[in-house]
C-alpha cells in the first residue's frame, strides 16, 4: 500500500529507516491513515480550473483554527463578569506578556472570518455551487454561517464595553417581537430583567465551548458533503462526467499536491494583508474595534450611534428600513434565511454566471451593490436621505432572491462547453 | 494517459521541486516557531503577578524575643523568628544528627550559608514551606518539646520532617534539604525587607 | 469645613470668569496690539472642527512633557487606573528617583496604578458627574476630539463652572487650563433654518472666538502644551503601540518572503498541469 506522489515516484520518509516504516505500518493496521490520504488527498480530484474565488474555503479553515487557538489563550486571562470583564481585557492588553497581540489577532480574526466567508459565499452565487447535487453542502454552509453570526455576536458582548452592552440590548430585544412568546423569551435569554451579569456569563460559556464545538462539527459535515459530490468549478461543469480509463476525471487534478501547494500561497497572501491590519491599523478606524467599546458598559448612557460590527450592518440596515419593529425583525430574519432557498429559487439550466444571460448577471451585480450599500447605510444614523436609500436597496436585495425563479427561467443562456476552460499558470 | 490534466513526464525538475518544497517548509517552520513564542511567553508571570511579587517590608521592632511572625512573599509564607540567645545556643552541638549541616544542597543566599543560616544571630528568615512536599512546618521552639533531646526548631505535621532553629533538616525526616532562605536585607535596624538584597530586587 | 472649601472652589472659576469679563475690553485691546501678524487658529476658531492633534507617540520628549502636564493639571481629578507608575517610568525612560520626586504623589508605590485623590462621590456632588478615568479616552473618543476639547473652552456666565465647551457642550469640567491658554468668549450667530410646515426656525451657530484675557502661554505654546498632553493620553490608551508597529515591519517582511517561496513552489508543481 505504497503512497505515491503525483509524479508516480513512491513517497519516501526522510532517512527511511526500517523502524519508521514499521511504525507507519503498525498505525495503519489500526487506523485508516494511508486510506484517508489516498482517498481524500492524493486521490481526491478537484477541477483544474479553480480561480481566485476558490481560495476562501481553505482560508476560512485557517481563520477558524487561528480563532480557536487565540481564543483558548484569551480565556486563560479573561475573567467573565460585569465587574471584571472590561478590566480583564485591559489586563490582557497591558500586563499579560504579548496579550495585546493575542487580543488583536482574535479581534481582527473575527472580521477576517466574515470577509473570507462572504467572499466564499459569493463564489457559490457566481458559479451556482449551491445547485444540485450540492444543495445539502450549501445548507450546511448556511448553518455554519448562522453559527458564526451567533459566535461573533456573543464574542462581541464579552469585553463588556458600552457598545457590547447596547448592541446586546438591541439584538436580544428583537426576539421580543416574536408573537406571544416574545417577552418571555427575551427574559429567558437574558436571565435577568435587562442585559446583565447573567447574560454575560452564559454568552461566555456558549462562545467559548458550545458554539465552537458546533462549528467544528458543522465544518466537518461541510467537508464530508463536499467530498461526496466533489467541487463545482468556474465553468459549472460536472468533471466526473468525463473520466479517463483510470476512472479519474479528465479535467481533475489530485488535491494533494496541487491544491495544497496553491492554497499555501493563498494563505501567505492572506497573512500579509492580515498582519498589515493587526500591526498597523487593528481598529481599522472604528470598523473592527469600535470607539464606544473602549468605555465600560453603562446601562444609563447609550452611545450616540448604536451600530453592530460591520459584518452585521447589511441586515441591520434592513431592520431599520422598515418602520414597524415586528416587520423589521421579520424582514431582517428573512434577509438571512433567503440564502437557504437559493437551490430551489434558481431555475437556470446552467450553473455558472459565465454562461448565464444578462438578467442573472445584472441581478447578481445589483445584489452585490445593494449588500455593500446596505452595509454602509447600517453604519450611519437612520436619518434623512439614508432611510429612503436603505428602503430602496432592501427592495433590490429581496428582488435578487424572489424574482430569481422568473429571470433564471426566462433568460437566454449561452452554450456550456464540454470541457473546462483552463489557461496554464 | 492522453487528455488527462497531469503530465509529469520530461521537463519535471525533481531536484528543483524538492529544493523549493524544503525551502518553503523550512521558512514555514521558522514562522511557526516565531508565532509560538508569544503564546508560550504569555504564560510567564504578568505585570500584575510581578507587582504583587514586589519586595515586602516588615517592621521587626515590634517582634518579641522568641516569637515568630509570618508574612507572604511571592505566594510563599515567610517565617521571621526573633531568636533568644538561648535559642541561638541550641543551634550548635547536633551537627551529626543533621542531613546537611553545612547547607551545601539547600537554597540560601551567600550571607545565609553559615551555621545560623542568617545575616544576624537575632533574626531568622525562612521560607515556611517544608522541603518535602510543601506543607507549613509548625513551631516547636522549646527544648525537649518533641522528645527529651529535642533542641528546638520546626516540626512538619504532614509527614513528620524536623528542622532545627536554623531551619536545617534532621536525619530521619522525609525532607532531604534544609528550609529555604529568601533574599532579604535590613534597610534600617527596625525594618526587614524580603525580596531585596545586594543583588537588587529578586 | 469641607463643604465651605468646596463652595469656594466651585465658585472660584465663576469669580475668575467674571473678573476676566470685566477686564475683557482691556485684555482684548492688549491682545490685539500684541498679536501683530500671528493669526493662530485659536483667535478666530471658526474652523475648530478641523483642528488635529497632530501628535507623535514615538516622540519621548513630548510624552515626558505630557506626563508632567497631566500630573500638574489633570491628576487632581482624573485617574489613569490601568497604567502603573513603573510602566510609565520604563516606557517614557524616566528614572525611578525622578519619577518619585517629580511625578508621583507622596505615598504611592511605583507598582501602584495611577489614581486620583479626589473622592468620586464628592466629585459627583461638586461637578454633577465623576471626572472619568482617562486611560482609554484617546481610544474611546479620539485624539483629535481630546485636542479640540482642550482648545475650545469658552467663558459662559450662565453655567456653574463659568465655562462651556464647543467639542462637548455643557461639559461638567471647568476650564482648568485657562491660566495657560487664556480666557475667550464664543460669539454665536443667528442662523435661520427651514423648519417643518414652512416655519422658519432659528439656531445659534458658533461663529468665532474673541480672546478676553491672555494666558501664561502664547497661542503656539498652548497648542504645543495640549498636543503633548494629548500625546501622553494617546500613549496611555495603548502603551504597546510603538512596539506593535515596530514588530509589524518584521512580520510583514517575513511573510512576504515566505509567500514568495510558496509561490515559486506552486509554480514549479503546476508545470505538470495542462
Amino acid at each position: 500500500m505504497a503512497v505515491k506522489t503525483a509524479s508516480g515516484a513512491p513517497a519516501r520518509l526522510p532517512g527511511t529507516a526500517p523502524a519508521a516504516q514499521g511504525l507507519w505500518a503498525w498505525l495503519n493496521k489500526r487506523m485508516p491513515i494511508d486510506e484517508f490520504i489516498s482517498t481524500q488527498l492524493t486521490g481526491y480530484y478537484a477541477p483544474k480550473n479553480f480561480n481566485i474565488w476558490y481560495f476562501f474555503g481553505s482560508l476560512a479553515l485557517v481563520v477558524l483554527v487561528m480563532q480557536l487557538v487565540t481564543g483558548i489563550f484569551l480565556t486563560m486571562f479573561y475573567k467573565p463578569g460585569e465587574l471584571t470583564s472590561f478590566d480583564s481585557v485591559e489586563y490582557i492588553m497591558r500586563e499579560v506578556p504579548w496579550g495585546w497581540l493575542i487580543r488583536y489577532l482574535h479581534s481582527t480574526g473575527a472580521s477576517a472570518f466574515f470577509i473570507v466567508v462572504y467572499l466564499h459565499m459569493f463564489r457559490a452565487l457566481l458559479y451556482g455551487s449551491y445547485k444540485a447535487p450540492r444543495e445539502l453542502l450549501w445548507l450546511i454552509g448556511m448553518l455554519v454561517y448562522l453559527a458564526l453570526m451567533a459566535e461573533a455576536f456573543m464574542g462581541y458582548v464579552l469585553p463588556w464595553g458600552n457598545m457590547s452592552f447596547w448592541g446586546a440590548q438591541v439584538i436580544v430585544n428583537l426576539f421580543g417581537t416574536i408573537p406571544a412568546i416574545g417577552p418571555g423569551l427575551v427574559e429567558w435569554i437574558r436571565g435577568d430583567y435587562g442585559i446583565a451579569d447573567a447574560t454575560l456569563n452564559r454568552f461566555f460559556s456558549l462562545h467559548v465551548a458550545a458554539v465552537p464545538l458546533g462549528l467544528l462539527l458543522l465544518v466537518m459535515l461541510h467537508l464530508v458533503a463536499l467530498h461526496e459530490t466533489g467541487s463545482n468549478n468556474p465553468d459549472g461543469i460536472e468533471i466526473k462526467e468525463k473520466s479517463g480509463p483510470d476512472g479519474k476525471p479528465l479535467d481533475g487534478i489530485p488535491f494533494h499536491p496541487y491544491y495544497t501547494v496553491k492554497d499555501v500561497v493563498g494563505i501567505g497572501v492572506f497573512f500579509v494583508l492580515f498582519a498589515l491590519v493587526v500591526f498597523f491599523v487593528p481598529t481599522l478606524g472604528g470598523l473592527f474595534l469600535e470607539g464606544p467599546n473602549f468605555e465600560v458598559a453603562n446601562p444609563l448612557s447609550t452611545p450616540e450611534h448604536i451600530a453592530p460590527v460591520w459584518y452585521f450592518t447589511p441586515f441591520y440596515a434592513i431592520l431599520r428600513a422598515v418602520p414597524d419593529q415586528r416587520m423589521g425583525a421579520l424582514l431582517m430574519g428573512l434577509a438571512v434565511v433567503s440564502f437557504l432557498f437559493l437551490p430551489w429559487l434558481d431555475r437556470s439550466p446552467v450553473k455558472s454566471m459565465r454562461y448565464r444571460g444578462w438578467m442573472s448577471r445584472t441581478a447578481l451585480t445589483l445584489f452585490v451593490v445593494s449588500f455593500i450599500a446596505l452595509g454602509y447605510l447600517g453604519l450611519q444614523p437612520a436619518e434623512g436621505r439614508y432611510v429612503l436609500l436603505a428602503r430602496i436597496f432592501a427592495l433590490v436585495y429581496f428582488l435578487y432572491f424572489f424574482a430569481m425563479p422568473f429571470y433564471t427561467h426566462f433568460e437566454k443562456v449561452k452554450p456550456v462547453p464540454e470541457r473546462v476552460v483552463y489557461r496554464a499558470h | 494517459m492522453a487528455d488527462s490534466a497531469i503530465t509529469a513526464g520530461d521537463g519535471v525538475d525533481l531536484s528543483r521541486r524538492k529544493f523549493l518544497t524544503q525551502a518553503t517548509i523550512a521558512t514555514g517552520a521558522v514562522g511557526v516557531a516565531f508565532a509560538a513564542v508569544p503564546f508560550i511567553e504569555s504564560w510567564a508571570p504578568s505585570e500584575r503577578a510581578r507587582a504583587q511579587g514586589a519586595p515586602v517590608e516588615l517592621d521587626i521592632s515590634k517582634l518579641d524575643e522568641g516569637q515568630m511572625t509570618t508574612t507572604v512573599w511571592r505566594r510563599s509564607p515567610i517565617y521571621v523568628v526573633r531568636r533568644t540567645p538561648d535559642m541561638v545556643a541550641r543551634i550548635a552541638g547536633h551537627d551529626e544528627l543533621l542531613k546537611d549541616p553545612g547547607s551545601k544542597s539547600s537554597k540560601q543566599p551567600a550571607y545565609a550559608k553559615n551555621a545560623l543560616r542568617s545575616r544576624s544571630a537575632e533574626f531568622l528568615v525562612l521560607v515556611g514551606t517544608c522541603t518535602h512536599l510543601g506543607c507549613l512546618p509548625k513551631t516547636r521552639f522549646d527544648a525537649g518539646e518533641l522528645y527529651p533531646s529535642w533542641p528546638g526548631g520546626f516540626f512538619c505535621p504532614c509527614h513528620g520532617s524536623r528542622f532545627d532553629l536554623a531551619g536545617r533538616v534532621f536525619e530521619g525526616s522525609p525532607a532531604s534539604i534544609n528550609l529555604r532562605v529568601p533574599p532579604y536585607s535590613y534597610p534600617n535596624p527596625r525594618t526587614l525587607l524580603v525580596g531585596v538584597d545586594e543583588k537588587g530586587a529578586a | 469645613m469641607r463643604t465651605d472649601t468646596a463652595r469656594v472652589r466651585r465658585s472660584l472659576p465663576a469669580v475668575l470668569a467674571w473678573l476676566a469679563v470685566a477686564a475683557a475690553p482691556l485684555g482684548a485691546w492688549a491682545a490685539e496690539e500684541g498679536a501683530g501678524g500671528a493669526e493662530g487658529s485659536a483667535k478666530s476658531g471658526a474652523d475648530w472642527q478641523s483642528w488635529r492633534a497632530g501628535n507623535d507617540v514615538s516622540d519621548s520628549a513630548s510624552l515626558q512633557r505630557g506626563a508632567r502636564n497631566f500630573v500638574s493639571y489633570c491628576l487632581g481629578c482624573h485617574s489613569l487606573k490601568y497604567e502603573r507608575w513603573s510602566r510609565l517610568g520604563s516606557d517614557l525612560a524616566i528614572p525611578g528617583n525622578l519619577l518619585e520626586r517629580d511625578l508621583m504623589p507622596p505615598g504611592d508605590k511605583t507598582t501602584d496604578y495611577i489614581t486620583t485623590t479626589m473622592p468620586a462621590k464628592d466629585a459627583e456632588v461638586w461637578f454633577g458627574k465623576t471626572p472619568p478615568d482617562l486611560s482609554l479616552m484617546a481610544r474611546a473618543r479620539s485624539r483629535d476630539y481630546l485636542y479640540q476639547f482642550l482648545t475650545t473652552f469658552y467663558v459662559d456666565p450662565t453655567r456653574q463652572t463659568g465655562a462651556n465647551n464647543l467639542r462637548l457642550p455643557t461639559t461638567s469640567m471647568p476650564d482648568v487650563l485657562s491660566e495657560l491658554g487664556g480666557l475667550k468668549k464664543a460669539v454665536f450667530k443667528d442662523v435661520a433654518t427651514p423648519g417643518e410646515g414652512g416655519r422658519v426656525g432659528h439656531e445659534q451657530v458658533f461663529d468665532h472666538f474673541e480672546p478676553l484675557a491672555p494666558g501664561r502661554l502664547s497661542d503656539a505654546e498652548y497648542q504645543a502644551f495640549v498636543r503633548d498632553t494629548v500625546n501622553f493620553l494617546d500613549y496611555v490608551s495603548e502603551p504597546t503601540q510603538t512596539a506593535r508597529r515596530a514588530l509589524g515591519v518584521w512580520v510583514v517582511l517575513f511573510l512576504l518572503v515566505f509567500t514568495w517561496f510558496a509561490w515559486l513552489m506552486k509554480r514549479e508543481y503546476w508545470k505538470d498541469v495542462h
